[in-house]
C-alpha cells in the first residue's frame, strides 16, 4: 500500500460531517500530561469528566485527589479540587461533603493509595455510608514510584520489588477491595470496570454515571474501580498493555457490578457467571 | 480496485501521540496503522486508511487525546485514493 | 450572658462554637475525650457536624475536607493522638488551611511536638497556651481568628487540669476584627470556568505549562511564618524590672507559679515571672528584656526540659538558666502529679534564688 492510500487527518473534514468525539472533554484544561505511553488512567479521566458535563454538574462538583501518577491531573481538571495525601482522600471527601451536602464529591485514587495506605479510610467511609463516590484507578502497582507491589497486585505478577513474581507464601494475597466494600450496608453501589478496550471504556462510563446518580439520590457510598494499563509498571510493551490487563489482572479482579439495588455479588460469582456465559457462547455458536 | 466507503473520518493531533499503538487494534474496521516516520517527540503516530465508520473507539482508548472523530452526513467513496 | 459552672472541655467546645466552628472530628482519648463528647452534643444543635472518627488519622482528614470548603473546623486529641496526625498537619500548613487543633495534653511534654512540629518539612503552627478556663475561652476564639487571618493552623495547648476542672465562666462571643473573604475555599462553583480552585500543598496551580513550583510555594509559606513571628507574640510578664530571679512557665502550671510569685513579692522577695501565651511565636524579646539585670532565670515546666531550650535562646547567656520543674504525673500517666503544688513550687523558687541545686 502506498502513502496515497491514506486519508488526510490534519484538519476537520471538508465534506459535511458531525463531530462525534471531541479531542478532549470540556472540563480538561489541557492535554499536555506526562503520563507514560499506553497509560490507562487518562482514559478514565476522559469518561469521568464527560459524565460530569453530561449531568450538568460542573459547577456543583468537588474533586478530592489522592497521590499517584493521576495527581498530575489536579492541575488540569477544570473542577474545584482539594489535593489530599496518599490514602487520605475518603476522609477529606467526607469532611467536604458534610459541609456541602448538595455537591457531587468524588475521590480519585490509585490502588496503592486506596488499598494500601488508605484501606482503613475507605472502609470506614463506606461503612458510614458517606454520600461520596470513590473512583479507584487499579493497575496493580504503585506507578508513580516506579512500579512496586500493592495490595491488589496479583499472584505471579512481576513488579519492581517482586521481580520473581508475587509469591503468596512470602508476599501474601491480593485484596479485592470491591468485595470488601460492597458487602457493607453503607455501600449503595460498587462496580468494577476496565479500560483495556473500547467496550470496557464505554462500560466504565456507564458505571461512573450510575455511581454519580446514586450519590445524587443520597443512596450512600459508591465505588467505581477501574482496571487501567500500566505497561511501564508491568514491564510490557505498550501495545501489550490491554492484553496483559485482561489476562493477568482481569481474571482476578473480574469486571462487573458488585453492589446495586441492595444486592451484593462477589467477584467469584462474577467470574463464574463469565465462565458460564463463555461456555454458552461456545456451545451456542458452534456449527 | 473497488472504491472503499468511509462513513466517518478523524482529525489526529499527531504531535501529541506517544506511539502507544492502543488505537490500532481498537479500531473495528482496522483502518489505523502506525507511520514509518516520527513526530517531534520521536514517536510514530497513527495514519488513517479509507473505511472509517466514525465509531469513536480510537478516541476512547487514546491516553493522549489525539483523536477528533467525525461521522459524514453521507458516506464518502474513495476511489483508490484520498477523499 | 451568664456565668455557669462548667468543665474546661465544655467551655472550650462552647467557645469554639461561639466562634463559628461548624465542624469537628475526633477520636476518644484521655484527657481529650470530653471535648469530643461536648462537640458531639452541641455542634448539631448549632447547625454544625461532629463526626466520631474511627481514628485520629481520619479525624484530621475530615477536618481537612471541611476547612477546605471555607468552614471553621477543628480537630483535637492528646499528644499521642496528635502524633498520628502529623503528616496532615504539615501538609495542611503548606496548603494554607486554617485548621484549629486542640491538644488536651498529658502534662507539658508536648511542647516540642507543638512548637518544633512532629511533622515533616518547614512548617509552623501558632500555639496558644491558656493558663485557666477563662483564658481558654478567649484563646479558643482567638485561635479561629488567627487561623483565618493567616491561613495557618493554630493549636490550643490545654491539659488534663484544664479539661477536667470546673470553673465559673461566661462564653461570650468575642470580636477580633474583619477578615478577608475566603475566595480560595472550594465549593464547586468555579468548575468549568477555566479558573477552578485548587487547594494543595504541592505548589501546583491549574492551567497549561509549568504549573508545579513547590519551591516558590514553600518559600511563600516560610515568609508568612516570618510575618507571624513578627506580629503575633503574646506574653504576660510581671515584676521583671527589678527581679533577681525570673521564673518562666506556661499553661496551667503558670497559674501556680504566678500565685507563688505574687505571694513572695508581697513579702518583698525580688522575683518575677514571664508567661508565654504564644508558645510559637515564642516571646524571645520579652524574655531577653526580663532577664536583663536578673541573676538567674528558672524554668518551671512539667517535663524533662523542653521549653527551656527556647528560654536559653531568649536569654542568650545574659543569665544562667536553670530547670526547676520536672516530669510529674499521676498513676494513670494522664493527669496531675505532685509537683503542681504551690508549696513545692515556692520551695524550688527559693532554692533557685539561693543558687541551690534542685533535686528532681
Amino acid at each position: 500500500m502506498s502513502s496515497h492510500d491514506f486519508v488526510p487527518t490534519n484538519a476537520p473534514p471538508s465534506k459535511p460531517a458531525r463531530k462525534v468525539e471531541t479531542l478532549k472533554p470540556e472540563l480538561l484544561l489541557h492535554t499536555n500530561h506526562h503520563l507514560c505511553p499506553g497509560c490507562g488512567e487518562p482514559l478514565v479521566l476522559r469518561q469521568l469528566l464527560e459524565v460530569v458535563e453530561e449531568l450538568g454538574l460542573a459547577q456543583r462538583t468537588i474533586a478530592v485527589a489522592g497521590i499517584g501518577c493521576y495527581t498530575a491531573f489536579s492541575g488540569s481538571l477544570d473542577l474545584d479540587l482539594v489535593q489530599a495525601l496518599h490514602g487520605r482522600a475518603p476522609s477529606v471527601a467526607t469532611g467536604t461533603k458534610r459541609m456541602l451536602p448538595d455537591r457531587l464529591v468524588f475521590t480519585l485514587q490509585g490502588d496503592g493509595d486506596m488499598v494500601n495506605e488508605g484501606l482503613q479510610e475507605v472502609i470506614h467511609t463506606a461503612a458510614r455510608g458517606e454520600n461520596i463516590t470513590c473512583v479507584l484507578l487499579n493497575n496493580g502497582v504503585f506507578g508513580e514510584t516506579g512500579g512496586h507491589m500493592t495490595s491488589t497486585t496479583v499472584i505471579g505478577q512481576r513488579t519492581k520489588n517482586t521481580l520473581e513474581g508475587r509469591d503468596a507464601s512470602y508476599h501474601g494475597h491480593p485484596i479485592l477491595i470491591g468485595d470488601l466494600l460492597a458487602q457493607l450496608d453503607g455501600t449503595a453501589y460498587a462496580a468494577r470496570g476496565s479500560v483495556h478496550d473500547a467496550a470496557g471504556v464505554a462500560g466504565t462510563k456507564r458505571m461512573l454515571r450510575k455511581a454519580f446518580e446514586s450519590q445524587l439520590r443520597g443512596d450512600g457510598f459508591s465505588l467505581v474501580e477501574v482496571l487501567t494499563m500500566c505497561p511501564t509498571g508491568w514491564f510490557v510493551p505498550t501495545a501489550e498493555g490491554p492484553g496483559y490487563l485482561d489476562r493477568v489482572l482481569g481474571t482476578v479482579h473480574v469486571t462487573g457490578e458488585l453492589k446495586a439495588g441492595g444486592r451484593f455479588v462477589t467477584t467469584a460469582e462474577l467470574r463464574a457467571r463469565n465462565q458460564r456465559q463463555a461456555r454458552q457462547t461456545r456451545e451456542g455458536g458452534s456449527d | 480496485m473497488d472504491p472503499v466507503t468511509s462513513r466517518g473520518t478523524l482529525s489526529i493531533a499527531l504531535e501529541a501521540c506517544k506511539g502507544c499503538e492502543l488505537c490500532i487494534p481498537a479500531c473495528p474496521p482496522r483502518v489505523l496503522s502506525m507511520s514509518e516516520d516520527v513526530n517531534e517527540m520521536g514517536f510514530r503516530y497513527p495514519l488513517l486508511r479509507p473505511g472509517c465508520t466514525g465509531c469513536g473507539a480510537c478516541a476512547l482508548v487514546c491516553p493522549d487525546f489525539c483523536f477528533e472523530v467525525y461521522q459524514y452526513t453521507a458516506p464518502v467513496a474513495h476511489a483508490g485514493g484520498a477523499a | 450572658m451568664t456565668h455557669r459552672l462548667i468543665e474546661g472541655s465544655q467551655a472550650i467546645a462552647e467557645a469554639a462554637i461561639a466562634a463559628g466552628c461548624r465542624f469537628f472530628a475526633g477520636y476518644p482519648m484521655t484527657p481529650f475525650t470530653e471535648v469530643l463528647e461536648h462537640f458531639a452534643r452541641k455542634l448539631p444543635q448549632a447547625g454544625g457536624t461532629c463526626i466520631n472518627a474511627e481514628s485520629e488519622l481520619e479525624a484530621v482528614g475530615m477536618a481537612w475536607g471541611a476547612v477546605a470548603t471555607g468552614a471553621r473546623a477543628a480537630t483535637g486529641s492528646t499528644g499521642q493522638g496528635l502524633s498520628l496526625m502529623q503528616e496532615s498537619f504539615s501538609e495542611m500548613t503548606l496548603a494554607g488551611l486554617p485548621l484549629v487543633i486542640f491538644n488536651m495534653a498529658r502534662g507539658q511534654g508536648d511542647y516540642y511536638q507543638s512548637t518544633r512540629g512532629g511533622g515533616h518539612g518547614d512548617y509552623r503552627h501558632i500555639v496558644l497556651a491558656p493558663m485557666d478556663i477563662r483564658e481558654a475561652v478567649q484563646l479558643t476564639q482567638l485561635a479561629f481568628h488567627l487561623a483565618d487571618s493567616w491561613r495557618n493552623p493554630v493549636l490550643v495547648y490545654g491539659d488534663y487540669l484544664l479539661a477536667h476542672t470546673y470553673e465559673s465562666v461566661e462564653i461570650a462571643p468575642l470580636e477580633f476584627g474583619n477578615l478577608p473573604t475566603k475566595d480560595w475555599a472550594v465549593d464547586g462553583s468555579r468548575g468549568g470556568s477555566g479558573k477552578s480552585r485548587l487547594v494543595t500543598s504541592l505548589g501546583m496551580s491549574k492551567g497549561v505549562g509549568k504549573n508545579v513550583d513547590p519551591e516558590s510555594h514553600w518559600k511563600a509559606v516560610a515568609e508568612r511564618h516570618k510575618q507571624i513571628e513578627a506580629t503575633e507574640v503574646r506574653v504576660e510578664c510581671e515584676f521583671t524590672e527589678d527581679a533577681e530571679l525570673v521564673v518562666v512557665a506556661y499553661g496551667t502550671p503558670a497559674k501556680f507559679v504566678r500565685y507563688v510569685v505574687h505571694q513572695m513579692r508581697e513579702e518583698g522577695v525580688p522575683v518575677g515571672y514571664v508567661r508565654p501565651i504564644t508558645l510559637w511565636p515564642f516571646p524571645y524579646r520579652a524574655l531577653a528584656d526580663a532577664a536583663q539585670g536578673a541573676r538567674r532565670v528558672a524554668v518551671f515546666e512539667l517535663n524533662a526540659g523542653q521549653m527551656i531550650d527556647d528560654v536559653r535562646l531568649g536569654v542568650l547567656g545574659s543569665a544562667p538558666v536553670v530547670a526547676i520543674g520536672g516530669i510529674s504525673t499521676d498513676a494513670s500517666g494522664f493527669g496531675v502529679g505532685g509537683l503542681l503544688d504551690t508549696e513545692i513550687i515556692r520551695g524550688r523558687i527559693e532554692s533557685a534564688l539561693k543558687g541551690q541545686e534542685i533535686s528532681a
